[in-house]
């Protein structure tokens, strides 16, 4: 086997007097759906901003495409070739569509630096067609002139994917994309994700099980800071321990 | 809040308001009021330290309240170039930027760490060291400040004359507000209005925060200076008062009455309290309890101040 | 030299005791209400204003001393429903405005009521002259001043460490959300923190009364020191503010008396005459500064 894309080692962090990760061993391979599953408060948007740099661990190191990435901040992260999304919607409602993601284009490296003082960005035209491909890709492309605040909720978390899209990443970070989509636009986010997950890796926290199992390749779950198993979903349905501790009550 | 969008009346508006102001020095002359040119470069001396405070806060979203110590170190450069007998504006003035610009950098440095109640007291603090490092320099005059005997020549042309200097204020005014709305519109401006809108989500799309907001509080630091060393040439003086943080209150108010984050709320709001103290100063000595009783009537019933009314950003 | 450095680290500690009392009262509004109120170093001169002028009608240091702090206990209760109140809600920037306003029209209506002129207070007669300390004479009112202000130190640390006022203080101070969500009646709470503060603040004017003048402005620099102390200690922390304070009041207090004799024995008279008050005048900021770039948060910080 290759290397992972992602690796964690030993990852541990304290709150108080309270493990909120603790020895975490985690790898995601390279173009796989990996689901981190795990009941409410067992860690997973813990173990989500640790990876993207929004927290930093007590103990263990994270590796990243080759290189450790523990100490490195988030837009660094990012620059690495890490893109993530929030459970709560986080786009910006005062520009349009695709305003916002042009501006994930602009942030890239190779879109240039963006100390440039004179010429207004609406005239950049390479960044608008390059976030036009992004947009049609989420199926944003007939809405991209409306502002991101007119958008339905659905279109939004579309939106934000696009916007995690446009940094150009090897590893998509996705917390609960599902959270507060009705039934006929989570249908439409799963159908997203698929057709995404042919060409980026994507690790998974979302409690909707029935995408979570239709997408992943693999599973991890988490219970109260501590991953105690990975696999296919079929060995993880059928794991005795799963079950006893989180899969019990759910399916 | 709104990102900026540039609306084709405001242009025309300051085009027809720029066009009157050329006119103003030989108007003034001809009604034999020639009194109110100094008023009239006051006033826009002020415009251009409201409109660098409205760059880091309004459009970079830093509350800072100490902003008149940049303001203050432009001051104080120009009056120590131009007693060591430096007189020309084509050097001191760019000098002054870059000094108080400097001194920015290293401020925002320390205070663009720290968030929210912690920023407003550091910068605060900053500007209070920088008053007091004023105040005991007996090198510089101390309390008395520093005289400004001889005013600045610009290419060799004097502006000892009050039209002379009131053209020169205009002028940096005017390319001023035209650099900040290129800004506000170009890469640049689009960062900070972001990042001042949700930070975190910049981060997560790449962007190193703290540098562009690090630069946006030099450059606004900069422009400060530049209207610093301009106001020390109108009234003869680097005084330490310019460094006090009231001062940086004073160039906030402006702002807010203005409009934060509005391109032009920083002249406005310059204009509009200049006004107000030279009519109620007159009128009643105590004017500031009417300035703070207007000021609570702002805070409680028109929170987005006074270009507000004119007009939303986003037109 | 020594009797020199004994008596300035008294002052300095009576400084720095003075300063805890500003502190104190306004950490705690920052750090439970997450606002801003420049407006504290406002009280401060009402409350040095109200205590003088009381002391003048009454002919008595201690019954004006009394009346002024209950006065404007009172002028805090009325700013607090009336204005305050509402401010909690908004965002730092209608803090820091509403707040400034503040301090225009108090400054402004003091001049108005009291005249430009500094206002005189006497300390108590049985105090006015000095007494002797281990082979030094020390003013007496100076010491009334560093008791005082041991106490209220003192009942303040029981009051918030181990009252249930307290601990609901510290609480509402570590995370506001989980108080309000315990029941706790946040809105009085909030009312009762702003008054005692507002109190505490004519303590602290009324007793550097004689010392300073009692003039308008005092305010404002005084209301920096505390911010300063604040930023040192950490926001929302009592304890922070007190190691903050007495930080503040020594190194100030010892720098201004000190680093120029210090400076002039290192270096040449000229240099030492013009860089020694600027270095002492700004000293407690540098500390500031480093002190926030290894501790962010200050000393103490109150949040996790």
């Amino acid at each position: 086997m290759t290397d992972p894309l992602l690796e964690v080692r030993g990852l541990s962090r304290r709150f108080a007097a309270v493990d909120a990760l603790k020895d975490v061993n985690f790898t995601v391979a390279a173009g796989e759906v990996h689901a981190l599953i795990g009941p409410n408060g067992a860690g997973k948007t813990t173990f989500i901003h640790h990876l993207s740099g929004a927290l930093f661990p007590d103990a263990g190191k994270i590796h990243f495409n080759g290189s450790e990435i523990t100490r490195l901040r988030m837009h660094q992260r990012v620059r690495a070739g890490m893109a993530r999304s929030w459970q709560i919607t986080n786009v910006f409602l005062g520009l349009s569509a695709l305003d916002n993601v042009a501006l994930a284009v602009q942030g890239r490296p190779d879109a240039g630096t963006s100390f440039r003082f004179w010429r207004p960005v609406d005239r950049e035209a390479r960044l608008f067609e390059e976030a036009r491909t992004f947009l049609e890709q989420v199926g944003l492309g007939e809405r991209s002139g409306r502002l991101a605040g007119e958008l339905s909720h659905g279109e939004q978390r579309a939106l934000e994917l696009a916007m995690a899209l446009a940094t150009r990443p090897q590893l998509l970070l996705l917390d609960e994309p599902m959270a507060g989509t009705g039934p006929e636009e989570s249908a439409r986010m799963v159908e997203l994700i698929e057709h995404l997950a042919r060409h980026v890796t994507i690790l998974l926290v979302e409690h909707d099980m029935d995408a979570v199992f239709r997408l992943a390749d693999r599973i991890s779950v988490l219970v109260n800071g501590q991953l105690i198993c990975t696999g296919t979903p079929d060995a993880v349905r059928n794991d005795a321990g799963v079950r006893r501790a989180y899969l019990g009550d759910h399916l | 809040m709104a990102f900026y969008r540039p609306a084709r009346w405001q242009q025309t508006a300051a085009l027809v308001v720029l066009a009157a102001l050329l006119a103003l020095p030989s108007l003034l002359d001809v009604l034999d009021q020639s009194y109110y040119i100094g008023f009239a470069t006051r006033v826009l001396i002020f415009a251009l330290a409201a409109s660098s405070l409205n760059l880091v806060l309004g459009f970079g979203g830093m509350v800072s309240l100490g902003h008149a110590a940049f303001f203050g170190v432009g001051a104080y450069v120009a009056a120590i170039c131009q007693q060591a007998g430096l007189g020309e504006g084509l050097l001191v003035l760019p000098l002054a930027m870059a000094v108080a610009g400097l001194f920015a950098l290293a401020v925002g440095a320390v205070s663009l760490r720290t968030r929210g109640v912690y920023f407003i007291m550091i910068t605060l603090a900053f500007a209070q060291m920088t008053y007091y490092l004023f105040v005991s320099a007996s090198l510089w005059g101390g309390e008395d400040g520093l005289p400004v005997y001889e005013r600045l020549r610009l290419g060799g042309i004097s502006l000892a004359g009050d039209a002379a200097l009131f053209f020169v204020v205009l002028g940096a005014l005017t390319v001023t507000m035209l650099l900040f709305s290129r800004l506000a519109q170009a890469r640049f401006g689009r960062t900070i209005q972001a990042i001042r809108e949700n930070e975190t989500r910049m981060e997560a799309l790449g962007y190193p925060v703290l540098r562009y907001r690090l630069a946006c509080f030099a450059i606004g630091g900069a422009v400060a200076g530049l209207a610093g060393a301009l106001l020390a040439n109108l009234s003869g003086l680097a005084s330490p008062n310019l460094l006090q943080w009231t001062q940086s209150g004073t160039l906030l108010v402006m702002v807010i009455i203005g409009g934060v984050g509005y391109l032009w709320g920083g002249v406005v709001g310059a204009v509009v309290l200049l006004l107000l103290e030279e009519i109620l100063l007159a009128w009643f000595a105590h004017w500031h309890i009417v300035l703070g009783l207007l000021l609570l009537a702002v805070v409680l019933f028109a929170p987005k101040g006074v270009a507000a009314l004119f007009g939303r950003r986003d037109d | 030299m020594t009797q020199l450095f004994l008596e300035q680290a008294l002052n300095g500690l009576q400084f720095g005791l003075m300063l805890f009392l500003l502190a104190a009262g306004l950490t705690l509004v920052f750090g439970i209400m997450d606002c801003i109120n420049l407006a504290h170093g406002s009280l401060y001169m009402v409350g040095a204003y109200f205590v003088a002028a009381a002391a003048q009608a009454a002919d008595s240091f201690w019954l004006g001393l009394g009346a002024g702090v209950a006065g404007t206990a009172l002028l805090g209760l009325l700013l607090e429903l009336s204005l305050f109140r509402q401010l909690y809600r908004r965002d730092h920037l209608a803090q820091v405005l509403a707040t400034f306003a503040l301090i225009l029209i108090a400054n402004e209506s003091v001049r108005l009521i009291w005249g430009p002129a500094p206002l005189l207070l006497n300390p108590p007669e049985s105090l006015a002259g000095p007494v002797e300390i281990a082979g030094f004479f020390y003013p007496a009112y100076r010491l009334v001043i560093i008791a005082c202000g041991l106490v209220v130190a003192g009942l303040l640390y029981l009051l918030v460490a181990k009252s249930r006022i307290g601990m609901w203080v510290r609480a509402g101070a570590a995370n506001r959300e989980m108080t309000e969500a315990l029941g706790i009646n946040v809105r009085a709470l909030f009312t009762a923190v702003f008054v005692f503060g507002a109190g505490l603040c004519a303590l602290a004017g009324g007793l550097l009364g004689p010392l300073l003048a009692v003039q308008v402005g005092m305010g404002e620099s005084v209301l920096i020191l505390a911010f300063v102390v604040i930023i040192i200690g950490g926001i929302g922390s009592i304890r922070g503010a007190l190691v903050g304070a007495l930080i503040v009041g020594t190194v100030d207090t010892l720098g201004r008396a000190l680093l120029p004799t210090l400076l002039r024995a290192t270096l040449p008279a000229d240099a030492a005459a013009t860089l020694g008050p600027a270095l002492a005048s700004i000293l407690i900021y540098l500390l500031m500064a480093g002190i926030l770039f290894f501790k962010p948060q200050g000393l103490f910080p109150a949040r996790a």
